[in-house]
Protein backbone atom coordinates (compact mmCIF):
# COMPACT_ATOMS: atom_id res chain seq x y z
CA UNK A 1 0.00 0.00 0.00
CA UNK A 2 3.06 2.48 1.28
CA UNK A 3 5.00 1.62 -1.72
CA UNK A 4 2.41 2.03 -3.83
CA UNK A 5 1.87 5.38 -3.03
CA UNK A 6 5.31 6.66 -3.88
CA UNK A 7 4.89 4.75 -6.97
CA UNK A 8 1.72 6.63 -8.26
CA UNK A 9 3.51 9.79 -6.87
CA UNK A 10 6.70 9.12 -8.80
CA UNK A 11 4.78 8.48 -11.63
CA UNK A 12 2.38 11.65 -11.34
CA UNK A 13 5.62 14.03 -11.24
CA UNK A 14 7.31 12.13 -14.13
CA UNK A 15 4.02 13.53 -16.15
CA UNK A 16 4.29 17.05 -14.52
CA UNK A 17 7.71 17.42 -14.73
CA UNK A 18 7.91 19.43 -17.99
CA UNK A 19 5.06 21.54 -17.08
CA UNK A 20 6.77 22.32 -13.34
CA UNK A 21 10.21 22.86 -14.75
CA UNK A 22 8.39 25.24 -17.39
CA UNK A 23 6.48 26.99 -14.90
CA UNK A 24 9.04 27.05 -12.00
CA UNK A 25 12.08 28.62 -14.76
CA UNK A 26 9.83 31.24 -16.09
CA UNK A 27 7.07 31.97 -13.76
CA UNK A 28 7.92 31.15 -10.34
CA UNK A 29 11.11 31.94 -9.94
CA UNK A 30 10.66 35.40 -11.51
CA UNK A 31 7.92 36.02 -9.50
CA UNK A 32 10.29 36.00 -6.83
CA UNK A 33 13.03 37.63 -8.15
CA UNK A 34 10.33 40.54 -9.20
CA UNK A 35 10.12 41.09 -5.07
CA UNK A 36 14.02 41.11 -4.34
CA UNK A 37 14.45 43.14 -7.81
CA UNK A 38 11.91 45.88 -6.05
CA UNK A 39 13.75 45.71 -3.28
CA UNK A 40 17.42 46.42 -4.22
CA UNK A 41 19.31 48.30 -6.67
CA UNK A 42 20.53 46.50 -9.81
CA UNK A 43 23.29 46.61 -12.29
CA UNK A 44 21.80 46.58 -15.97
CA UNK A 45 22.69 42.97 -16.26
CA UNK A 46 20.10 42.15 -13.61
CA UNK A 47 22.68 41.16 -10.37
CA UNK A 48 21.56 42.53 -7.20
CA UNK A 49 23.86 45.47 -6.27
CA UNK A 50 22.26 46.53 -2.44
CA UNK A 51 19.59 46.58 -1.00
CA UNK A 52 17.72 49.32 -0.60
CA UNK A 53 14.13 48.46 1.34
CA UNK A 54 10.97 50.24 0.01
CA UNK A 55 13.16 53.12 -1.84
CA UNK A 56 11.92 52.19 -5.22
CA UNK A 57 8.28 52.01 -4.31
CA UNK A 58 8.60 55.44 -1.73
CA UNK A 59 10.41 57.04 -5.36
CA UNK A 60 7.86 55.70 -7.84
CA UNK A 61 5.05 56.70 -5.88
CA UNK A 62 6.70 60.28 -5.11
CA UNK A 63 6.67 61.48 -8.19
CA UNK A 64 5.08 62.57 -11.05
CA UNK A 65 4.93 60.05 -13.08
CA UNK A 66 3.20 57.93 -10.60
CA UNK A 67 0.06 60.12 -10.45
CA UNK A 68 -0.08 60.18 -14.16
CA UNK A 69 0.53 56.37 -14.86
CA UNK A 70 -2.12 55.86 -12.15
CA UNK A 71 -4.73 58.42 -13.97
CA UNK A 72 -3.67 56.49 -17.29
CA UNK A 73 -4.43 53.16 -16.64
CA UNK A 74 -7.71 54.06 -14.18
CA UNK A 75 -8.90 56.11 -17.27
CA UNK A 76 -8.09 53.78 -19.89
CA UNK A 77 -10.16 50.72 -17.81
CA UNK A 78 -13.09 52.82 -17.50
CA UNK A 79 -13.06 53.71 -21.09
CA UNK A 80 -12.20 50.12 -22.42
CA UNK A 81 -14.18 47.43 -19.82
CA UNK A 82 -17.81 48.70 -20.25
CA UNK A 83 -17.77 49.54 -24.02
CA UNK A 84 -16.19 46.15 -24.37
CA UNK A 85 -18.79 44.24 -22.56
CA UNK A 86 -22.03 46.08 -23.64
CA UNK A 87 -20.38 46.19 -27.33
CA UNK A 88 -19.91 42.10 -27.51
CA UNK A 89 -23.12 41.93 -25.58
CA UNK A 90 -24.87 43.58 -28.13
CA UNK A 91 -23.31 42.11 -31.25
CA UNK A 92 -23.77 38.84 -29.06
CA UNK A 93 -27.78 38.78 -28.70
CA UNK A 94 -27.54 39.62 -32.73
CA UNK A 95 -25.68 37.16 -33.79
CA UNK A 96 -27.38 34.43 -31.62
CA UNK A 97 -30.44 35.14 -34.41
CA UNK A 98 -31.60 32.44 -36.27
CA UNK A 99 -31.73 34.01 -39.41
CA UNK A 100 -30.24 32.69 -43.07
CA UNK A 101 -26.73 33.29 -43.51
CA UNK A 102 -26.08 34.51 -39.85
CA UNK A 103 -22.69 31.84 -39.71
CA UNK A 104 -21.51 34.91 -42.21
CA UNK A 105 -22.16 37.31 -39.39
CA UNK A 106 -20.78 35.53 -36.24
CA UNK A 107 -17.13 35.01 -38.32
CA UNK A 108 -17.39 38.83 -39.10
CA UNK A 109 -18.20 39.52 -35.19
CA UNK A 110 -15.47 37.72 -34.35
CA UNK A 111 -12.88 38.48 -37.40
CA UNK A 112 -11.16 40.93 -34.64
CA UNK A 113 -9.78 37.94 -32.51
CA UNK A 114 -7.58 36.95 -35.67
CA UNK A 115 -5.68 40.46 -35.87
CA UNK A 116 -2.62 40.69 -33.91
CA UNK A 117 -2.00 43.78 -31.81
CA UNK A 118 1.13 44.96 -34.07
CA UNK A 119 -1.47 44.40 -37.21
CA UNK A 120 -4.70 46.02 -35.62
CA UNK A 121 -2.87 49.03 -34.13
CA UNK A 122 -0.82 49.77 -37.47
CA UNK A 123 -4.23 49.75 -39.06
CA UNK A 124 -5.46 52.39 -36.74
CA UNK A 125 -2.55 54.64 -36.85
CA UNK A 126 -3.23 54.62 -40.72
CA UNK A 127 -6.82 55.63 -39.97
CA UNK A 128 -5.92 57.92 -37.27
CA UNK A 129 -3.46 59.72 -39.65
CA UNK A 130 -3.73 63.67 -39.17
CA UNK A 131 -3.93 64.06 -43.26
CA UNK A 132 -4.51 60.88 -44.66
CA UNK A 133 -6.68 59.21 -42.35
CA UNK A 134 -10.13 58.40 -43.33
CA UNK A 135 -11.60 60.06 -39.64
CA UNK A 136 -10.14 63.22 -40.22
CA UNK A 137 -11.02 62.86 -44.47
CA UNK A 138 -14.64 62.66 -43.29
CA UNK A 139 -14.87 65.13 -40.26
CA UNK A 140 -13.24 67.71 -43.17
CA UNK A 141 -15.85 66.33 -45.81
CA UNK A 142 -18.42 67.72 -43.29
CA UNK A 143 -16.47 71.10 -42.59
CA UNK A 144 -15.07 70.20 -39.46
CA UNK A 145 -11.43 70.76 -38.61
CA UNK A 146 -9.48 67.35 -38.06
CA UNK A 147 -8.87 66.20 -34.60
CA UNK A 148 -5.16 65.82 -33.59
CA UNK A 149 -5.95 61.74 -32.35
CA UNK A 150 -2.73 61.31 -31.17
CA UNK A 151 -0.60 63.98 -30.63
CA UNK A 152 -2.88 65.67 -28.41
CA UNK A 153 -2.81 64.61 -24.77
CA UNK A 154 -6.57 65.31 -24.48
CA UNK A 155 -7.43 63.23 -27.21
CA UNK A 156 -4.93 60.31 -27.60
CA UNK A 157 -5.98 58.31 -24.94
CA UNK A 158 -9.62 57.83 -26.01
CA UNK A 159 -8.07 57.07 -29.53
CA UNK A 160 -5.91 53.93 -27.71
CA UNK A 161 -9.35 52.84 -26.01
CA UNK A 162 -10.97 53.05 -29.26
CA UNK A 163 -8.42 50.71 -30.38
CA UNK A 164 -8.23 48.44 -27.42
CA UNK A 165 -11.95 47.72 -27.51
CA UNK A 166 -12.05 47.02 -31.63
CA UNK A 167 -9.28 44.32 -30.17
CA UNK A 168 -10.96 42.98 -27.75
CA UNK A 169 -14.56 42.45 -29.12
CA UNK A 170 -13.81 39.56 -30.81
CA UNK A 171 -13.00 37.45 -28.01
CA UNK A 172 -15.55 38.71 -26.31
CA UNK A 173 -18.24 38.27 -28.96
CA UNK A 174 -17.51 34.36 -29.30
CA UNK A 175 -17.38 33.56 -25.10
CA UNK A 176 -20.89 35.40 -24.70
CA UNK A 177 -22.55 34.03 -27.97
CA UNK A 178 -21.57 30.77 -26.71
CA UNK A 179 -23.29 31.06 -23.19
CA UNK A 180 -26.00 32.66 -24.88
CA UNK A 181 -26.32 28.97 -27.14
CA UNK A 182 -26.12 27.49 -23.68
CA UNK A 183 -29.18 28.87 -22.70
CA UNK A 184 -32.16 26.59 -23.32
CA UNK A 185 -35.35 27.08 -25.66
CA UNK A 186 -37.99 26.07 -23.36
CA UNK A 187 -37.09 29.11 -21.36
CA UNK A 188 -38.11 31.37 -24.50
CA UNK A 189 -41.05 29.28 -25.24
CA UNK A 190 -42.63 29.53 -22.11
CA UNK A 191 -41.98 33.22 -22.02
CA UNK A 192 -43.49 33.29 -25.25
CA UNK A 193 -46.66 31.75 -24.02
CA UNK A 194 -46.82 33.98 -21.02
CA UNK A 195 -46.99 37.07 -23.71
CA UNK A 196 -43.48 38.26 -23.27
CA UNK A 197 -42.35 40.98 -25.53
CA UNK A 198 -38.54 41.33 -26.86
CA UNK A 199 -37.17 43.89 -24.59
CA UNK A 200 -38.73 41.99 -21.22
CA UNK A 201 -37.18 38.77 -22.42
CA UNK A 202 -33.83 39.91 -23.27
CA UNK A 203 -33.93 41.39 -19.47
CA UNK A 204 -35.58 38.98 -17.75
CA UNK A 205 -34.54 35.91 -19.17
CA UNK A 206 -31.23 36.21 -21.44
CA UNK A 207 -29.27 38.92 -19.50
CA UNK A 208 -30.16 36.85 -16.13
CA UNK A 209 -29.13 33.99 -17.42
CA UNK A 210 -25.99 34.77 -19.20
CA UNK A 211 -24.61 36.63 -15.53
CA UNK A 212 -22.08 33.42 -15.24
CA UNK A 213 -20.62 34.02 -18.74
CA UNK A 214 -20.54 38.18 -18.42
CA UNK A 215 -18.78 37.85 -15.35
CA UNK A 216 -16.29 36.07 -16.92
CA UNK A 217 -16.24 37.95 -19.93
CA UNK A 218 -15.99 41.45 -17.59
CA UNK A 219 -13.08 39.65 -15.19
CA UNK A 220 -10.74 38.68 -18.50
CA UNK A 221 -11.10 42.60 -20.14
CA UNK A 222 -10.28 43.65 -16.96
CA UNK A 223 -7.36 41.87 -17.01
CA UNK A 224 -6.45 41.89 -20.94
CA UNK A 225 -6.89 46.34 -20.36
CA UNK A 226 -4.53 46.41 -17.82
CA UNK A 227 -2.39 44.26 -19.69
CA UNK A 228 -2.25 46.84 -22.76
CA UNK A 229 1.22 47.49 -24.40
CA UNK A 230 1.75 46.49 -28.13
CA UNK A 231 -1.00 49.25 -29.47
CA UNK A 232 0.35 51.47 -26.81
CA UNK A 233 3.66 51.27 -28.22
CA UNK A 234 2.48 51.26 -31.99
CA UNK A 235 0.29 54.15 -31.64
CA UNK A 236 1.78 56.63 -28.71
CA UNK A 237 4.86 55.29 -27.20
CA UNK A 238 3.10 56.23 -23.90
CA UNK A 239 2.87 59.94 -24.76
CA UNK A 240 1.86 62.83 -25.68
CA UNK A 241 3.15 64.16 -22.39
CA UNK A 242 2.89 60.60 -20.88
CA UNK A 243 -1.13 60.86 -21.05
CA UNK A 244 -0.96 57.18 -22.53
CA UNK A 245 1.53 56.04 -20.01
CA UNK A 246 -0.79 52.82 -18.77
CA UNK A 247 1.14 50.62 -16.31
CA UNK A 248 2.54 47.87 -18.59
CA UNK A 249 3.89 50.56 -20.58
CA UNK A 250 5.82 52.19 -17.68
CA UNK A 251 7.14 49.05 -16.48
CA UNK A 252 8.69 48.47 -20.00
CA UNK A 253 9.88 52.14 -20.22
CA UNK A 254 11.66 51.78 -16.67
CA UNK A 255 13.19 48.52 -17.58
CA UNK A 256 14.52 48.06 -21.03
CA UNK A 257 14.71 52.06 -21.98
CA UNK A 258 16.07 53.40 -18.28
CA UNK A 259 17.70 50.24 -17.48
CA UNK A 260 16.06 50.89 -13.75
CA UNK A 261 15.31 46.71 -13.09
CA UNK A 262 14.69 47.97 -9.55
CA UNK A 263 11.71 50.76 -10.11
CA UNK A 264 10.54 48.70 -12.58
CA UNK A 265 10.08 45.87 -10.28
CA UNK A 266 8.02 47.71 -8.02
CA UNK A 267 5.47 49.09 -10.70
CA UNK A 268 5.25 45.03 -11.05
CA UNK A 269 4.43 44.07 -7.93
CA UNK A 270 1.87 46.95 -7.81
CA UNK A 271 0.88 45.51 -10.78
CA UNK A 272 0.49 41.98 -9.27
CA UNK A 273 -1.50 43.45 -6.58
CA UNK A 274 -3.94 45.42 -8.79
CA UNK A 275 -5.01 42.15 -10.79
CA UNK A 276 -5.47 40.66 -7.94
CA UNK A 277 -7.54 43.21 -6.26
CA UNK A 278 -9.60 43.48 -9.05
CA UNK A 279 -10.08 39.98 -10.13
CA UNK A 280 -10.94 39.76 -6.09
CA UNK A 281 -13.67 42.77 -5.84
CA UNK A 282 -15.31 41.53 -8.75
CA UNK A 283 -15.63 37.53 -7.64
CA UNK A 284 -16.60 39.62 -4.02
CA UNK A 285 -19.23 42.25 -5.75
CA UNK A 286 -20.11 40.29 -9.06
CA UNK A 287 -20.72 36.90 -7.54
CA UNK A 288 -23.89 38.10 -5.65
CA UNK A 289 -25.61 39.44 -8.63
CA UNK A 290 -24.56 36.56 -10.77
CA UNK A 291 -27.36 33.82 -11.28
CA UNK A 292 -26.34 30.34 -11.63
CA UNK A 293 -28.82 27.51 -13.47
CA UNK B 1 -40.90 39.61 -41.73
CA UNK B 2 -40.62 43.52 -40.87
CA UNK B 3 -38.70 41.91 -37.80
CA UNK B 4 -36.49 39.88 -40.10
CA UNK B 5 -35.44 42.98 -42.56
CA UNK B 6 -34.68 45.14 -39.27
CA UNK B 7 -32.61 42.85 -37.73
CA UNK B 8 -30.73 42.26 -41.44
CA UNK B 9 -29.93 45.72 -41.54
CA UNK B 10 -28.71 46.21 -38.26
CA UNK B 11 -26.56 43.14 -38.90
CA UNK B 12 -25.18 44.76 -41.82
CA UNK B 13 -24.23 47.68 -40.16
CA UNK B 14 -22.88 46.27 -37.09
CA UNK B 15 -20.85 44.40 -39.50
CA UNK B 16 -19.52 47.46 -41.66
CA UNK B 17 -18.67 49.03 -38.72
CA UNK B 18 -16.86 46.66 -37.01
CA UNK B 19 -14.97 45.22 -40.13
CA UNK B 20 -14.45 48.71 -41.69
CA UNK B 21 -10.84 48.60 -40.56
CA UNK B 22 -9.93 45.64 -42.28
CA UNK B 23 -11.52 46.68 -45.65
CA UNK B 24 -9.76 49.76 -45.35
CA UNK B 25 -6.06 48.15 -44.99
CA UNK B 26 -7.15 45.81 -47.67
CA UNK B 27 -8.52 48.89 -49.92
CA UNK B 28 -5.27 51.26 -48.60
CA UNK B 29 -2.77 47.90 -50.04
CA UNK B 30 -4.31 48.41 -53.62
CA UNK B 31 -3.82 52.35 -53.78
CA UNK B 32 -0.49 54.49 -55.39
CA UNK B 33 0.61 56.92 -53.80
CA UNK B 34 -0.84 59.69 -56.25
CA UNK B 35 -4.06 58.33 -55.09
CA UNK B 36 -3.88 57.83 -51.34
CA UNK B 37 -2.93 61.36 -50.91
CA UNK B 38 -5.75 62.98 -53.03
CA UNK B 39 -8.22 61.20 -50.25
CA UNK B 40 -9.39 57.99 -52.86
CA UNK B 41 -9.93 55.47 -51.25
CA UNK B 42 -11.33 52.52 -53.81
CA UNK B 43 -8.50 51.84 -55.78
CA UNK B 44 -8.86 52.96 -59.46
CA UNK B 45 -7.13 49.45 -60.70
CA UNK B 46 -6.18 46.73 -58.65
CA UNK B 47 -2.04 47.00 -58.94
CA UNK B 48 0.37 44.47 -56.49
CA UNK B 49 2.98 46.90 -56.25
CA UNK B 50 2.82 47.41 -52.63
CA UNK B 51 3.27 44.11 -51.94
CA UNK B 52 6.03 43.47 -54.07
CA UNK B 53 7.71 46.44 -52.12
CA UNK B 54 6.97 45.33 -48.80
CA UNK B 55 8.88 41.80 -49.55
CA UNK B 56 11.57 44.04 -50.59
CA UNK B 57 11.74 46.72 -47.88
CA UNK B 58 12.09 44.48 -45.04
CA UNK B 59 12.67 40.83 -44.46
CA UNK B 60 9.27 39.65 -44.60
CA UNK B 61 9.15 36.49 -45.87
CA UNK B 62 11.91 35.35 -43.37
CA UNK B 63 9.72 37.04 -40.53
CA UNK B 64 6.90 34.60 -41.09
CA UNK B 65 8.44 31.83 -41.29
CA UNK B 66 10.35 32.90 -37.56
CA UNK B 67 6.64 33.13 -36.44
CA UNK B 68 5.75 30.15 -37.62
CA UNK B 69 8.16 27.77 -36.56
CA UNK B 70 7.66 30.26 -33.09
CA UNK B 71 3.90 29.49 -33.15
CA UNK B 72 4.05 25.77 -34.16
CA UNK B 73 6.92 24.91 -31.81
CA UNK B 74 4.78 26.32 -28.39
CA UNK B 75 1.43 25.14 -30.19
CA UNK B 76 2.87 21.69 -30.21
CA UNK B 77 4.31 21.79 -26.47
CA UNK B 78 1.76 23.55 -24.91
CA UNK B 79 -0.29 20.58 -25.97
CA UNK B 80 2.11 17.84 -24.78
CA UNK B 81 3.33 19.10 -21.70
CA UNK B 82 -0.35 20.64 -20.58
CA UNK B 83 -2.07 17.09 -21.48
CA UNK B 84 0.53 15.43 -19.51
CA UNK B 85 -0.06 17.49 -16.92
CA UNK B 86 -3.67 16.96 -16.51
CA UNK B 87 -3.25 13.74 -16.93
CA UNK B 88 -1.75 12.92 -13.97
CA UNK B 89 -4.45 15.63 -11.52
CA UNK B 90 -6.95 13.52 -12.75
CA UNK B 91 -5.77 10.05 -13.20
CA UNK B 92 -3.37 9.14 -11.12
CA UNK B 93 -4.51 8.98 -7.42
CA UNK B 94 -0.98 10.54 -5.41
CA UNK B 95 -0.83 12.85 -2.17
CA UNK B 96 -0.72 16.11 -3.04
CA UNK B 97 -2.92 16.30 -6.31
CA UNK B 98 -4.82 19.03 -4.96
CA UNK B 99 -1.91 21.02 -3.85
CA UNK B 100 -0.42 20.50 -7.25
CA UNK B 101 -3.53 21.44 -9.12
CA UNK B 102 -4.09 24.67 -6.93
CA UNK B 103 -0.02 25.70 -7.60
CA UNK B 104 -0.74 25.78 -11.32
CA UNK B 105 -3.98 27.77 -11.06
CA UNK B 106 -2.49 30.19 -8.67
CA UNK B 107 -0.23 31.07 -11.92
CA UNK B 108 -3.46 32.46 -14.00
CA UNK B 109 -3.89 35.49 -11.31
CA UNK B 110 0.25 36.31 -12.26
CA UNK B 111 0.07 39.01 -14.87
CA UNK B 112 2.90 37.47 -17.15
CA UNK B 113 3.68 41.40 -17.57
CA UNK B 114 4.81 41.55 -14.24
CA UNK B 115 7.53 38.29 -14.32
CA UNK B 116 8.71 40.18 -17.48
CA UNK B 117 12.19 41.57 -16.27
CA UNK B 118 13.47 38.71 -14.51
CA UNK B 119 12.86 36.30 -17.42
CA UNK B 120 14.36 38.58 -19.43
CA UNK B 121 17.40 38.85 -17.29
CA UNK B 122 17.56 34.91 -17.92
CA UNK B 123 17.46 34.98 -21.40
CA UNK B 124 20.23 37.55 -21.25
CA UNK B 125 22.62 35.56 -18.86
CA UNK B 126 21.79 32.80 -20.67
CA UNK B 127 23.27 33.83 -23.73
CA UNK B 128 20.01 33.14 -25.36
CA UNK B 129 18.84 36.67 -27.00
CA UNK B 130 17.97 36.41 -30.77
CA UNK B 131 17.29 32.93 -30.48
CA UNK B 132 14.32 30.57 -30.87
CA UNK B 133 14.73 29.56 -27.67
CA UNK B 134 14.09 32.49 -25.80
CA UNK B 135 11.26 32.77 -27.81
CA UNK B 136 9.47 29.67 -27.42
CA UNK B 137 10.74 27.81 -24.07
CA UNK B 138 9.14 30.27 -21.28
CA UNK B 139 5.86 29.59 -23.26
CA UNK B 140 5.33 26.09 -23.45
CA UNK B 141 3.19 25.18 -20.38
CA UNK B 142 0.25 27.40 -19.32
CA UNK B 143 -1.66 27.29 -16.36
CA UNK B 144 -4.75 28.21 -18.87
CA UNK B 145 -4.28 25.05 -20.81
CA UNK B 146 -3.49 22.32 -17.86
CA UNK B 147 -6.85 24.15 -16.54
CA UNK B 148 -9.35 23.68 -19.50
CA UNK B 149 -7.71 20.03 -20.58
CA UNK B 150 -8.56 19.02 -17.26
CA UNK B 151 -12.01 20.20 -16.71
CA UNK B 152 -12.06 17.89 -20.38
CA UNK B 153 -10.45 14.97 -19.25
CA UNK B 154 -12.90 15.07 -15.75
CA UNK B 155 -16.15 13.99 -18.22
CA UNK B 156 -14.24 11.01 -19.09
CA UNK B 157 -16.11 8.32 -17.40
CA UNK B 158 -13.59 6.76 -14.40
CA UNK B 159 -15.18 3.17 -15.63
CA UNK B 160 -13.45 3.64 -18.87
CA UNK B 161 -10.64 3.91 -16.69
CA UNK B 162 -10.87 1.04 -14.36
CA UNK B 163 -11.72 -1.03 -16.84
CA UNK B 164 -8.86 -0.57 -19.16
CA UNK B 165 -6.70 -1.12 -16.27
CA UNK B 166 -7.73 -4.43 -15.94
CA UNK B 167 -6.94 -5.57 -18.83
CA UNK B 168 -3.68 -4.54 -18.00
CA UNK B 169 -3.34 -1.21 -20.39
CA UNK B 170 -0.77 0.88 -18.88
CA UNK B 171 -1.34 4.48 -17.82
CA UNK B 172 0.68 5.91 -20.30
CA UNK B 173 -0.81 3.85 -23.21
CA UNK B 174 -4.49 5.39 -21.41
CA UNK B 175 -3.47 8.44 -22.42
CA UNK B 176 -2.42 8.41 -25.66
CA UNK B 177 -4.57 6.12 -26.94
CA UNK B 178 -8.03 6.71 -25.17
CA UNK B 179 -7.51 10.10 -23.18
CA UNK B 180 -5.77 12.41 -26.22
CA UNK B 181 -8.44 10.92 -28.93
CA UNK B 182 -11.54 11.67 -26.61
CA UNK B 183 -10.41 15.09 -25.97
CA UNK B 184 -9.54 15.71 -29.35
CA UNK B 185 -12.34 19.27 -29.69
CA UNK B 186 -10.71 20.47 -26.55
CA UNK B 187 -7.09 19.80 -28.09
CA UNK B 188 -7.76 21.72 -31.29
CA UNK B 189 -9.37 24.63 -29.66
CA UNK B 190 -5.85 25.02 -27.07
CA UNK B 191 -4.13 24.62 -30.37
CA UNK B 192 -5.92 27.09 -31.84
CA UNK B 193 -5.55 29.50 -29.04
CA UNK B 194 -2.18 28.54 -28.28
CA UNK B 195 -1.15 29.59 -32.15
CA UNK B 196 -2.97 32.77 -32.39
CA UNK B 197 -1.84 33.92 -29.34
CA UNK B 198 2.02 32.99 -30.21
CA UNK B 199 1.71 34.67 -33.38
CA UNK B 200 0.24 38.12 -32.11
CA UNK B 201 2.66 38.44 -29.37
CA UNK B 202 4.38 41.49 -29.05
CA UNK B 203 5.81 42.32 -25.94
CA UNK B 204 8.15 39.64 -25.43
CA UNK B 205 9.42 39.18 -29.20
CA UNK B 206 10.63 42.61 -28.77
CA UNK B 207 12.43 42.38 -26.19
CA UNK B 208 14.62 39.10 -26.89
CA UNK B 209 14.99 40.25 -30.44
CA UNK B 210 17.47 42.69 -31.97
CA UNK B 211 18.37 41.47 -35.09
CA UNK B 212 16.58 39.76 -37.90
CA UNK B 213 17.55 36.43 -37.84
CA UNK B 214 14.80 35.04 -35.10
CA UNK B 215 12.47 38.17 -35.33
CA UNK B 216 8.75 37.55 -35.49
CA UNK B 217 6.35 39.24 -37.96
CA UNK B 218 4.88 41.00 -35.54
CA UNK B 219 7.89 42.97 -34.47
CA UNK B 220 8.50 43.18 -37.99
CA UNK B 221 5.71 45.44 -38.96
CA UNK B 222 6.80 47.66 -36.18
CA UNK B 223 9.94 47.75 -37.78
CA UNK B 224 8.04 48.87 -41.20
CA UNK B 225 5.94 51.48 -39.51
CA UNK B 226 8.97 53.36 -38.10
CA UNK B 227 10.66 53.05 -41.22
CA UNK B 228 8.04 53.67 -43.78
CA UNK B 229 5.05 55.02 -42.37
CA UNK B 230 5.84 58.25 -43.10
CA UNK B 231 6.31 57.98 -46.57
CA UNK B 232 4.68 54.81 -47.95
CA UNK B 233 1.15 53.80 -46.40
CA UNK B 234 0.09 51.27 -49.13
CA UNK B 235 3.23 49.54 -48.50
CA UNK B 236 2.63 48.90 -44.55
CA UNK B 237 -1.16 47.74 -45.53
CA UNK B 238 0.17 45.34 -48.08
CA UNK B 239 2.57 43.98 -45.19
CA UNK B 240 -0.69 44.34 -42.68
CA UNK B 241 -2.98 42.14 -44.75
CA UNK B 242 -0.19 39.47 -45.48
CA UNK B 243 0.57 39.12 -41.67
CA UNK B 244 -3.69 39.01 -41.17
CA UNK B 245 -4.45 36.13 -43.98
CA UNK B 246 -2.91 32.87 -41.97
CA UNK B 247 -4.32 34.05 -38.65
CA UNK B 248 -7.59 35.23 -40.06
CA UNK B 249 -7.97 31.73 -42.31
CA UNK B 250 -7.34 29.78 -38.91
CA UNK B 251 -10.06 31.59 -37.04
CA UNK B 252 -12.50 30.98 -39.25
CA UNK B 253 -11.44 27.27 -39.51
CA UNK B 254 -11.00 27.05 -36.10
CA UNK B 255 -13.97 29.03 -34.85
CA UNK B 256 -16.39 26.36 -33.88
CA UNK B 257 -13.80 24.67 -31.86
CA UNK B 258 -12.33 27.64 -30.33
CA UNK B 259 -15.79 28.75 -29.03
CA UNK B 260 -17.12 24.89 -27.85
CA UNK B 261 -13.79 24.76 -26.25
CA UNK B 262 -13.27 28.05 -24.43
CA UNK B 263 -16.86 28.38 -22.96
CA UNK B 264 -17.18 24.62 -21.68
CA UNK B 265 -13.83 25.13 -20.11
CA UNK B 266 -15.20 28.71 -18.48
CA UNK B 267 -18.54 27.59 -17.30
CA UNK B 268 -18.14 23.96 -15.94
CA UNK B 269 -16.25 25.54 -13.42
Amino acid sequence: MRRNEWKNFGEAMLYMLPALIILGIFLFYPMIMTVIYSLSETSPRGEVLSFVGLENYWQWMQSSQFIQSMKSTFIFTLLTVPTTVVLALYLAVLGNEKLKGIAFFRVLFSSTMGVSVAAGAAIWLFLFHPSLGVFNEFLRFFGAEGIPWLTSSTYAIYSVAITTVWMNVGICFIILLGGLQNISDELYDSSKIDGAGYFQRLFKITIPMLSPTLFFVSTITLINSFQSFGQIHILTGGGPNQSTNVIVYSIYREAFEFARFGTASSQAVILFFIILLATFLQFKFGERRVHYQ
Amino acid sequence: MKRKIFLYVLLVISAFLLTFPLLFALLASFLNSGELHRGVYIPESFNFNSYVQAFASIPLFRFLINSLIVSVSVTIGQLVLCSLAAFAIVFIPFKGRNFFFFLFISTLLVPWESTVVPNYVTILNAGWLNTYQALTLPFLATAFGIFLLRQHFMTIPKELYESAEIDGCSRFRFYRSFALPLSKPVLVALGVYGFLTTWNMYLWPLLVTSDTTVRTIQIGINMMISQEASTNWSMVMAAVVIILIPTLLLLFIGIKHIQRGLTSGALKG
